[in-house]
């Protein structure tokens, strides 16, 4: 039995932490979220020279050619930092659309440049929710027309993996007839954006089921965001168990009321079942088992219920001062909502794992 | 990353495997128990016999060292064993206390006299051992003991009840934390005993449970006699000795969570009707299955980091004391769910409905059982929020008082 990681993936993760801590700040972070930067630049920089970014990238498309266990001590990381950068827009949805739907030429094109940081990348899937979105894209095989509605780090991309019906597509966004707008949201630290294309040149990944595929970059894109989650959840815990140490009324330690301590043992039991989670997602994705969707599906369940759960009672649990915008609480407040949502609710995703059970149990 | 054994452990796994095909009987059915169809007596003779072959073999202590009559083993290759052994037909509880608490405190305490006597029958199943700790008036607060112990010569003189003793009814042996000192302060005043159950004054009565069953036992003592030399640990020194019992319970990775029950709520709802449609097909029916999966999931994933902290000769985490927390919960609200899907059926007793009926039944009036048992709910949170948390503990009164003065309160 050996489910955990390795010495060398901790100390990968260790150098992650080290750097972040130094340069995601709090106030780093507040750079993007009061409008002064579009992405935390030097994080982001930082990530890809230490091929943390690109771990999952093998060697030969330019990347650190480790592997998705690393990649998801790297995510647990970036979501423990709340690092304002474009790790799930360029790395778990576009290079992960591009390596497992791209041709050799098409893989050799694009994931390099994503790797090296040199090109951000995003990508929106419709099979991510069930609903549809109001005015789908098309694509005649050569051109690409209509809106893509929310895209992830739309404002800053320069290019985009778009599904239309069952193809992925693949699109420069700085081609013509493209107008993007940046809309303002509810976690401005990890921007969102309207694109129009008016029959923008884009080019059709080779795979031959892009909705499968879709699918799959989804699932891991989904335990990948749950070890985010799980990181954040963590932090927002640790920071209200310290200020519960802190802060004294009644004559008392905060924390040293059982309605407090009951409410944080739950949250940590919360946190710990949906790391249970996010570490068999992590197993199925780098073994690339059988189990992936399900593994995938109850991690995403667990890690959003988990983040959401310690978000919003971290701000409870620090009274008033938690409601002022000084303190970081609603920094992870508004991220967990924001990664609640990004690929496909909580809702969709329990009813996704409700699905590969009941096939299970045919 | 893997759910794998190490070679070591695979050679191990392989050489229980071996044995237990050449000794033991494979369950037919998944629901089959041991000494179905014998009375209590012939099923404790079977289980007597079983327990003696595993004591021989080595495999009833694995982890002790050889000269106390173990493998000089690790706790890995326990958990193997006992994963092995799951599939055998073989005595489920019975033994669970004398090798899980009360020889493990005589092989730590007892002079060495008292281990020749004590170890070899008790392994190999002759002599049964019970807990003897709780109270009427010492649950969670088990230094409130008020069973008496008062010094007679060489003798000790033992009045009091103890409650919530499993196997007494067929124990042969205890170990009981007695009161000896009631002028210092509750926790301070305590000291552990071997006791016979058999020794006049010692009086066992079942407890009839909610469920109907009857697991525990009151045992009552008046003027039961211990000799000195039956004392585990110093005068006053009964404390330590019962942490250190308790002990043995952190590096075992329970949790008892079976891993199939969503399979039963979706076989439940495959058959039940909801608003003239199968009920499996509504999305709150279906998003219930998929959160009892993920509690039941969860805790068997928290226990696989476990046998990992295990595997590689560690102690298990503290999100180990999580398992239980969430297990026994999840039992009670999956049951309920179960008997709600069910509508006014699901109102009826197992024996008129037959099926999953009597599993699901007995999760449900046990669960409760299960949440207080070992450590209640709230207790537990107390214990992630002070021992992992590192949260202030409780506000205490009764630290420094002299136990008399707490007893007049």
């Amino acid at each position: 039995m050996n489910f955990d990681f390795s010495d060398d993936q901790r100390l990968l993760q260790e150098a992650v932490r080290t750097m972040l801590a130094e340069n995601s700040t709090s106030q780093a972070v507040r750079e993007v979220l009061e409008g002064r930067a579009t992405h935390s630049a030097k994080v982001w920089q930082n990530l890809i020279e230490m091929g943390a970014a690109a771990a999952a990238i093998p060697e030969s498309y330019g990347g650190a050619g480790l592997g998705y266990l690393e990649l998801c001590l790297v995510a647990e990381e970036a979501g423990r930092h709340l690092a304002a950068v474009p790790l799930s827009s360029s790395i778990y949805l576009a290079a992960e659309a591009l390596q497992r739907a791209g041709s050799e030429a098409q893989k050799r094109r694009w994931l390099p440049g994503i790797a090296q940081g040199e090109v951000i990348a995003t990508a929106a899937f419709t099979s991510a929710e069930r609903y549809r979105a109001p005015s789908p894209l098309s694509f005649d095989g050569q051109r690409l027309t209509g809106t893509s509605p929310v895209l992830p780090d739309g404002a800053i991309a320069q290019l985009a993996v778009l599904q239309v019906g069952k193809d992925l597509v693949v699109v420069d966004l700085n081609g013509p007839g493209v107008r993007r707008t940046a809309l303002p949201t509810i976690d401005p630290t990890r921007p969102l954006a309207q694109i129009e294309f008016a029959g923008t040149p884009a080019e059709r990944l080779e795979a031959a089921d892009g909705a499968a595929v879709a699918a799959r970059v989804l699932d891991a894109a989904a335990v990948l965001l749950a070890f985010e989650q799980v990181g954040g959840a963590a932090r927002i815990l640790e920071l209200a168990r310290d200020y519960s140490l802190e802060r004294k009324a009644f004559g008392r330690q905060i924390g040293s009321f059982q309605a407090l301590k009951h409410k944080m043992a739950d949250i940590y039991t919360r946190i710990e079942l949906a790391r249970a989670h996010a570490y068999y997602g992590a197993w199925a994705l780098s073994s690339d088992a059988p189990e992936l969707p399900r593994a995938a599906a109850a991690a995403r369940v667990a890690a959003t219920r988990a983040f959401l759960i310690a978000a919003e009672e971290g701000i409870e649990l620090h009274g008033g001062i938690g409601f002022t915008w000084e303190m970081d609480c609603h920094l992870y407040y508004r991220r967990a909502r924001h990664l609640a949502q990004l690929i496909g609710s909580e809702h969709a995703w329990r009813a996704r794992l409700a699905d590969e059970l009941i096939k299970e149990a045919a | 990353m893997d759910f794998n054994d190490s070679p070591d452990e695979a050679a191990f796994r392989e050489e229980v495997r071996g044995w237990l095909a050449a000794n033991g009987r494979r369950r037919t059915r998944p629901d089959e128990v041991f000494g179905e169809g014998l009375d209590e007596a012939a099923k404790l003779a079977l289980a007597k016999t079983w327990q003696a072959k595993k004591a021989a073999a080595g495999y009833a202590a694995i982890t002790w060292p050889r000269e106390a009559g173990g493998m000089g083993g690790t706790a890995m290759q326990q958990v193997i064993y006992q994963q092995e052994e799951a599939a055998y037909l073989v005595p489920q509880m019975i033994f669970e206390v004398s090798i899980g608490m009360g020889l493990p405190t005589v092989l730590r305490w007892a002079a060495p006299e008292l281990k020749a006597r004590f170890l070899r029958p008790g392994l190999a199943g002759e002599e049964i051992w019970c807990q003897l700790f709780s109270e009427p008036g010492a649950g969670s607060d088990t230094g409130a003991v008020r069973t008496r112990a008062v010094r007679d010569g060489d003798e000790w003189l033992i009045n009091g009840q103890k409650v919530w003793t499993s196997s007494a009814h067929f124990g042969d042996f205890g170990i009981l934390l007695a009161r000896t000192d009631w002028d210092k302060p509750k926790q301070d005043g305590l000291t552990m005993f071997i006791v016979d159950l058999k020794a006049p004054g010692v009086e066992i009565r079942p407890i009839h449970q909610m469920s109907g069953d009857s697991e525990f036992n009151e045992v009552f003592f008046t003027d039961v006699r211990i000799p000195d030399q039956y004392r585990l640990g110093p005068e006053g020194g009964g404390w330590k000795v019962m942490l250190s019992t308790l002990m043995q319970e952190r590096l075992s990775v329970g949790g008892n969570l079976p891993t199939d029950l969503h399979r039963h709520l979706i076989d439940l709802a495959r058959t039940c009707v909801w608003d003239e449609r199968p009920a499996i097909e509504d999305a709150r029916v279906r998003a219930r299955i998929a959160d009892a999966y993920l509690d039941q999931q969860g805790v068997s994933l928290i226990i696989s980091r476990g046998l990992t902290a295990l595997s590689k000769g560690k102690t298990p985490g503290p999100e180990m004391s999580i398992t239980k927390l969430v297990a026994a919960k999840a039992m009670q609200e999956i049951s309920s769910f179960a008997m709600e899907l069910a509508g006014p059926e699901g109102l009826l007793a197992s024996e008129a409905l037959g099926g999953d009926w009597p599993y699901l039944q007995r999760l449900w009036l046990g669960s409760p059982g299960a949440r207080i048992a070992g450590g209640t709910d709230e207790v537990l949170r107390n214990v992630i929020a002070e021992r992992v948390l590192g949260l202030p503990g409780e506000i205490r009164t009764d630290r420094k008082v002299p136990f008399r003065e707490l007893d007049r309160t």
